[in-house]
């Protein structure tokens, strides 16, 4: 009889990535509304230690597999632990971050454990009288929604994005269990071979492929204006972008002009500074999910697209705006 | 009667579209700003066949047809044309006479460079005194030996600064007339050949045109094309293939602006509500779509006419004219939907509007169609 | 080399738009392209052929008979056999049995060296299928390739793009690859191309019945898939946004802040 809900926690050189917090959260959410358990599956090689974070977020028994194979991500190592972890303990319910390691780990775990998997889901919940796990996801590049059910097969697999779930706050009271278990890994495993591991350092994204873009228009003043807009859209995680007046002005490159002349945008996050709204830029970034826009005039079209307009000086509350959001990142 | 396109031409449609999309429009500003012939493209049309569209396999052809080659000067042109009158000039005006009337010792030397883009191709009939009038050519070929030896010049060449291969006419025999000219295949580098001067032009101003002077030019004798005596004929059927690439050049430049327009027209608004909601603009672009889409069945049917091996002179010359005064007429009413911004070179129409012009006056102008549609006619 | 690209046809998502009225998909008109994941693995494996004399390309899609065009654009861009597998019975299902179909027809093709997906498709985003198909199959995979190169007859090295970092990896065949669109820039059609597309080459369309053997029918369609959409329907569509004016700037921040930690933005 499966049972529990089992979170993938992914580590990068040691350290647990956010995503397997935010999940052991929403675990513990559909845990209770099942009655069971958080069980969080902390695969590396000398990562025991780390287990105790995970049961302070949350879970209530880490099981740790910890193997100089399983240092680095690589498939085949990380589908056969994992496999004989669900083998073993044949949980109800298993999620994985929607990573680039959750999504190359997750399907490789369905096709072999013979389940179904519901990729990058923005909502889970326990059906109150089926007790399935109902699994929401956008479909169409965002433009619908599914929501999908797994009945036949266990466990219940899905992948979730970084930062679509949220983490419980730590909680140093906290108890739980840390168990090894043991899978014993041949040469043959190691299918492949890593002949190099190089990290990168942050790279500049191409603002169509930017989930969050910070834009300066003429009411950035001069070129100089585009430093504060940096700052915040580094703060945000996201890219720089502009309206044609810039361009033109010869403030920034053409490359990152959003706008009929320029490109079309569809971030999560569009946040527009000084940038009046004409309806050649509109017509270039109006899909985004949200936007905020920061404007002095409060005529500006820009406020008819905006889902939060603020009518201000951008060069007051743009620099605060940075160091705010940095300030709430560090307290998460 | 079969209005739709096959599903070959429906795919080479998708992929020319988006090759002139991603390649050529980005640069149709800059080609025209800077009267800049767009070599890096031409090379990327050379790569994917686009110079060599209708011809057999044999000679280095993609051995297509004739309507697929007609559509891509269409695509081309929706967003450049210069572009779309670099690969009609050469593929009609060059290879083409080289594959319909040359020897197959000169398709098999000539035509596979040119459809692989390797060569370029031009066409020289025009002269200072001999424009609508082209028989009254003043360029002499003297046959001495094994060689003609031509003398005169050439203007408003097509590709002249960029082409590598020639057809040029040159009277053989004054006494004859039009019965006097001849066609000679005509490489850049003969002895006594030269590209003069490069004009300045109102519209597709990336285009190479320039003035070709003979001096004593040595032309070997094999490279006549054709018979002696024979250059008029092969000039006039040589001009009845390129009218249909012009007007497709023309039908192409008239759907882009309609393009613009629309796209335009839904975006810009005044008296708080998009031009598209006002009547004048939705009838305007309705006349405008309706005369276009008659343009293409003109231009389509012609190359059909040519494909199937039908007599196809009148039918080309109705396409062109209707085509080309479609272009000029259409660009025209959407600059005046633009309104001021259509007047700036903010927007691509005020180019458009240049580029249009010339479809009514190159390979042979408004008034020549006139005469051979009713020429025909009156026969 | 025997190179086999998996291959969708997909609705260009970017095109779609929801009825603001009915707030339902319009689909009608929408053109239909080659997933753009899936265009850059066939331009890695046309790439991987031409470095590797001998070698060919064969590209296997799965959907409906309509999904020729996509087969036929691939042999246009030089791909040398196409097969569409294709039957009702295939329809309606999920990655999971998505994967083990295409599957069924990569064994059934046998003697493959590099099977080459997409990462992802663009109406589904899901990246499951490749790595599915590589485990049915029980070859290694590399997905996330953001650069291919040959090292020799039966060794690839591949770059493995993660968030942080990449990976250098060295794989033997047969492997399966995903491929990110930075994978390769695909090459247009030819104008040849897409004639011989039609004239000389052919597709070939395999059903249930030619995968007999290779499948097991328990494992196909909408009975044999793991997951069934419960219910699907478009997201809210936006009200108009709030404007506030007046704030310190201070004020100003805080809202902003608020807003974003709102949306899970922060």
């Amino acid at each position: 009889m499966s049972k529990n809900v089992y979170v993938f926690t992914e580590q990068r050189d040691g350290e647990i990535q956010k995503v397997g917090i935010e999940l052991i959260g929403k675990a513990r959410e559909l845990a209770d509304a099942l009655s069971q358990e958080v069980v969080a599956v902390l695969l590396g090689s000398g990562i025991k230690e780390k287990a105790e974070t995970l049961i302070k977020h949350g879970a209530d028994k880490v099981i740790v597999v910890d193997d100089p194979m399983l240092a680095e991500y690589v498939t085949e190592p990380y589908t056969k632990a994992i496999y004989e972890v669900i083998k073993a303990e044949e949980p109800e319910i298993m999620l994985y971050g929607a990573s680039s390691i959750g999504r190359d780990l997750a399907p490789r775990v369905s096709a072999r454990v013979h389940t179904g998997l519901t990729a990058d889901c923005t909502g889970l919940e326990i059906d109150e009288e089926t007790k399935l796990l109902r699994m929401t996801r956008p479909a169409f590049g965002g433009n619908i929604m599914a929501t999908i059910l797994c009945a036949d097969f266990r466990p219940q697999m899905a992948t979730v994005r970084p930062g679509v779930m949220k983490a419980l706050a730590e909680d140093a009271t906290r108890t739980g269990e840390v168990v090894e278990f043991p899978v014993t890994f041949t040469d043959a495993d190691m299918n492949v071979k890593i002949r190099e591991v190089v990290k990168a350092e942050h790279k500049a994204v191409d603002i169509t492929e930017a989930k969050r873009l910070v834009s300066g228009g003429r009411g950035i003043g001069n070129a100089e204006g585009f430093a504060m807009i940096k700052e915040l859209a580094e703060a945000l995680d996201g890219e720089v972008a502009s309206s044609r007046a810039c361009v033109d002005a010869g403030w920034i490159a053409k490359d990152e002009q959003v706008g009929q002349t320029g490109k079309t945008v569809r971030p999560e996050l569009y946040v527009a500074c000084g940038i009046s709204g004409a309806i050649q830029h509109v017509a270039g970034m109006e899909s985004a999910d949200y936007i905020v826009a920061i404007n002095k005039d409060e005529t500006a079209p820009i406020f008819e697209v905006a889902d939060l307009g603020i009518v201000g000086d951008l060069k007051v509350i743009v620099p605060k705006l940075a160091e705010a959001i940095k300030k709430a990142k560090q307290e998460d | 009667m079969d209005f739709n396109l096959s599903k070959e031409h429906l795919l080479v449609q998708q992929m020319y579209r988006e090759f002139a999309e991603n390649e050529v429009k980005p640069l149709a500003e800059e080609v025209d700003e800077k009267e800049m012939f767009p070599v890096e493209t031409v090379k990327k049309l050379a790569k994917y066949g686009m110079l060599g569209i209708p011809f057999p396999k044999q000679y280095g052809g993609q051995g297509a047809d004739y309507l697929s080659y007609i559509m891509c000067v269409e695509e081309l042109s929706k967003v450049c044309g210069t572009t779309g009158v670099i690969v009609s000039a050469h593929t009609s005006l060059c290879c083409a006479p080289i594959f319909e009337h040359g020897t197959e010792e000169q398709k098999q030397k000539y035509l596979p460079k040119l459809c692989s883009g390797e060569w370029i191709g031009a066409f020289g009939l025009t002269e200072p005194g001999a424009g609508t009038d082209a028989s009254g050519q003043q360029t002499k070929a003297v046959l001495e030996g094994d060689h003609y030896v031509l003398n005169g010049s050439k203007i408003f060449i097509t590709n002249a600064g960029y082409a590598n291969v020639f057809i040029i006419f040159a009277m053989t025999d004054k006494s004859k007339g039009t019965r006097g000219i001849s066609a000679f295949i005509v490489e850049r580098d003969f002895p006594g050949f030269s590209v003069g001067k490069h004009e300045r032009k109102m519209g597709i101003r990336g285009s190479s045109t320039c003035e070709l002077i003979m001096e004593n030019c040595i032309v070997p004798k094999e490279n006549l094309l054709g018979k002696e005596g024979k250059g008029f004929a092969i000039a006039m059927k040589t001009l009845d293939g390129g009218r249909i690439g012009i007007a497709s050049q023309a039908l192409g430049i008239a759907e882009g602006a309609i393009d613009e327009t629309v796209k335009y027209v839904k975006e810009r608004k005044q008296f708080g509500r998009a031009l598209a909601k006002f009547q004048n603009t939705a009838f305007e672009l309705a006349d405008m779509k309706a005369s276009t889409d008659a343009a293409q069945l003109l231009v389509y049917r012609a190359a059909m006419g040519k494909q199937e091996g039908k007599p196809y002179t009148t039918l080309a010359a109705a396409a062109k004219l209707f085509a080309a005064d479609n272009a000029s007429d259409v660009t025209r009413r959407c600059l005046q939907l633009f309104g001021g911004y259509g007047y700036t070179r903010e927007y691509p129409i005020e180019r458009m509007m240049r580029d249009a012009k010339i479809t009514e006056i190159y390979e042979g102008t408004t008034e020549v169609q006139k005469m051979v549609i009713s020429g025909a006619m009156f026969k | 080399m025997k190179i086999v690209v998996c291959a969708k046809q997909v609705p260009d998502t970017t095109e779609v738009r929801l009825d603001p009225v009915t707030n339902t998909l319009i689909r009608d008109g929408v053109p239909s392209i080659i997933n753009p994941d899936d265009k850059a693995g066939i331009e890695a494996a046309l790439q991987l052929k031409e470095k590797c004399p001998g070698s060919t390309v064969t590209v296997v899609s799965m959907g409906p008979a309509q999904a020729d065009v996509a087969l036929r654009e691939a042999l246009a861009m030089g791909c040398d056999e196409a097969i569409l597998v294709s039957d009702r019975a295939f329809g309606g299902a999920d990655t999971w049995a998505t994967s083990s179909t295409i599957a069924a027809a990569l064994k059934k093709i046998g003697d493959y060296d590099v099977i080459i997906t997409g990462r992802q498709a663009i109406d589904g985003d899901t990246a499951q299928v490749g790595p599915q198909i590589a485990e049915h199959l029980g070859i290694p995979q590399v997905s996330y390739a953001e650069k291919l190169e040959v090292e020799d007859e039966h060794t690839l090295v591949v770059q493995r793009q993660f968030e942080d970092r990449y990976h250098i990896i060295e794989i033997k065949t047969p492997c399966l690859i995903t491929a990110l669109a930075e994978l390769a820039e695909p090459r247009y059609m030819s104008v040849g191309g897409v004639f011989d597309a039609y004239r000389e080459k052919e597709v070939k369309v395999w059903g249930l019945a030619d995968l007999e053997g290779y499948v097991d029918t328990a494992n196909i369609g909408l009975k044999g898939s793991p997951t069934r959409v419960a219910k699907s329907f478009t997201k809210q569509a936006k009200g108009a946004g709030e404007v506030l004016k007046d704030l310190s700037a201070d004020e100003a921040v805080e809202a902003i802040v608020a807003k974003l930690k709102e949306k899970y933005i922060i």
